[in-house]
């Protein structure tokens, strides 16, 4: 299953991980925003129909 | 427009701060390396022309956010932006006031602060040269930075901020004239490259700076 | 004038710019977001897997040969970023077109997070290859200080209330970053020769890739930018609407 990394196989592993790390961040601090912004709006269209 | 230099150049000295404070700045930054890397005079030797260039472009950064921000709380920007003179030419003058009020005394003290990080004499003059050469471009991008933050709360580090990576092509050259004349290298592909920088910022940062003062009058 | 006109026009609310193109520009990514979504993870999951598990070591370099499947894309995306940046910028300051004030403003945090993960990987690269994590390398120096520049440009928006008067000052940042930016890549080209020259520190990998490393990578890369695409369509989208609650917000006062 795991490739044999030979001696550098934490260094390929920690760039891998730092890199996956920095993206999911990235999406979830994206998404995170972008779900609290639209339900914001969505309440405030709704209070506006009202 | 020689009017308004008088003016400014006139407040500059009454504040009194302005270039007192940019070349006594200067004069610290110069007197603490020593302490940080030794006493080696061979090693400072080294890094003199680096830390000149350095402490002048400090020294600049302190004083850019004073260039506007008076004009800007007594509302003389505005009045000057609906003066007859075009605003990039009100620009323009800002920067050579500020050339003249901190970078020209920049100049004129780096001889004697080389002195005292042991620059080899070669050196003196080539610091002078690409100082003299490197600080109008180093007001005129810093007269940006400061349009770009007049009037903001707390403008004083974003201005830092900006205008810090605007610096990095002149430090380089600049520092790498005075490094190579200190050694004795040939100067002339950076020497040229600097006076290209400061020439082409010369001629085209202040309609930047028009530009966004414009949009910070609003 | 026509400056003017537009500012005046932005001020009612039901105007074509404060809405139609907004709105427009919504219905088309909510329906293009989820392909390029899907897109994205199997190209960047395919191509990491492909390039991770079934590519063989390089005879040099070893099993760290498998990063470049992280640093070539972002670094790509991280000049790209930027280079989209400039260009909506322009089309902000010309046209007064408000989307690409706003895509602009989305795409800087991705570029930003992109030359981060490019100067991450690059060290810890470096580490083992160059003995060092940091070599003053043009490219290296370049990177950080395209860095530099993400950072000064989004603490400017940050900064600035008014969010017509932050889009034309970060838009002529941008402009002016730019210029300073492509000097700041030539004098550190420059200033490095001088100190060691000859040292084979050369990136430039693009040229001596062989085929079974070269697939692998446009996969990742094809995946770098349609992530970067969905990720800018997404933000921008979440922008509109901030912008537009705070116009809502706005009204209710008023009638209050």
């Amino acid at each position: 299953m795991m490739p044999d990394l030979g001696k550098y196989e934490n260094i390929v592993i920690s760039a891998y991980a730092g890199a996956l790390f920095l993206l999911c961040v990235l999406i979830a601090v994206t998404l995170w925003q972008g779900r609290r912004v639209k339900a914001q709006l969505n309440a405030i269209e709704a209070r506006r129909d009202d | 427009m020689r009017a308004l230099l008088i003016r400014d150049l006139r407040l500059a000295m009454r504040a009194g701060g302005g270039f007192g404070l940019g070349l006594a700045f200067f004069l610290i930054v110069v007197v603490l390396v020593p302490f940080a890397v030794g006493p080696d005079t061979s090693a400072l030797a080294v890094i003199a022309p680096g830390i000149l260039w350095l402490g002048a472009l400090l020294s600049c950064l302190l004083s850019l956010d004073r260039i506007l921000a008076l004009d800007w709380e007594d509302g003389s920007l505005d009045l000057l932006a609906t003066s007859p003179l075009p605003l990039e030419a009100v620009m323009g003058v800002k920067a050579v006031v500020h050339w003249l009020t901190t970078g020209v005394p920049l100049v004129l003290a780096a001889p004697v602060l080389g002195i005292l990080l042991n620059l080899p004499s070669q050196g003196i003059i080539w610091i002078m040269l690409s100082l003299g050469l490197g600080t109008p471009a180093l007001s005129i991008i810093g007269v940006f930075g400061a349009a770009l933050t007049v009037g903001f709360k707390r403008g004083g580090l974003l201005l830092s901020l900006l205008v810090m990576p605007l610096y990095v092509p002149t430090l380089i050259f600049g520092a790498e004239v005075a490094r190579r004349g200190s050694q004795g290298m040939a100067v002339e592909t950076p020497f040229v490259m600097l006076a290209g920088i400061t020439a082409g910022s010369l001629a085209l940062m202040p309609i930047a700076c028009a530009a966004v003062v414009r949009v910070n009058l609003r | 004038m026509l400056e003017q006109k537009q500012k005046e026009s932005t001020k009612k609310p039901m105007s074509i710019w404060e809405y139609a193109n907004p709105t427009k520009f919504l219905r088309l990514s909510a329906r293009l977001l989820p392909v390029l979504w899907i897109c994205a993870a199997t190209f960047i999951v395919g191509g990491l897997i492909w390039g991770f598990f079934f590519t063989p070591d390089d005879y040099r370099q070893g099993s760290t040969v498998k990063i470049i499947y992280l640093h070539v894309p972002s670094a790509l995306m991280a000049i790209n970023a930027w280079f989209m940046m400039l260009v909506s910028s322009l089309v902000w300051v010309v046209r007064r077109h408000h989307v690409s004030a706003l895509a602009a403003k989305a795409a800087a945090p991705v570029g930003l997070v992109m030359t981060l993960i490019a100067l991450l990987t690059g060290a810890i690269w470096g580490q083992p290859m160059w003995g060092t994590w940091w070599a003053w390398d043009p490219r290296l120096t370049s990177f950080l200080v395209l860095f530099l520049f993400y950072v000064g440009y989004i603490a400017l928006w940050q900064a600035v209330d008014d969010s017509d008067a932050a889009a034309d000052l970060t838009s002529i940042l941008c402009l002016v970053g730019s210029v300073f930016a492509v000097l700041s890549r030539y004098a550190v080209n420059f200033w490095n020769q001088g100190l060691h020259q000859g040292a084979s520190l050369s990136l430039d990998k693009e040229k001596n890739v062989a085929d079974v490393f070269a697939y692998p990578l446009y996969m990742c890369m094809a995946g770098f930018i349609l992530l970067f695409l969905a990720l800018v369509f997404y933000r921008t989208g979440t922008e509109i609407r901030l912008r537009r609650i705070a116009a809502l917000i706005a009204r209710e006062r008023r009638v209050i």
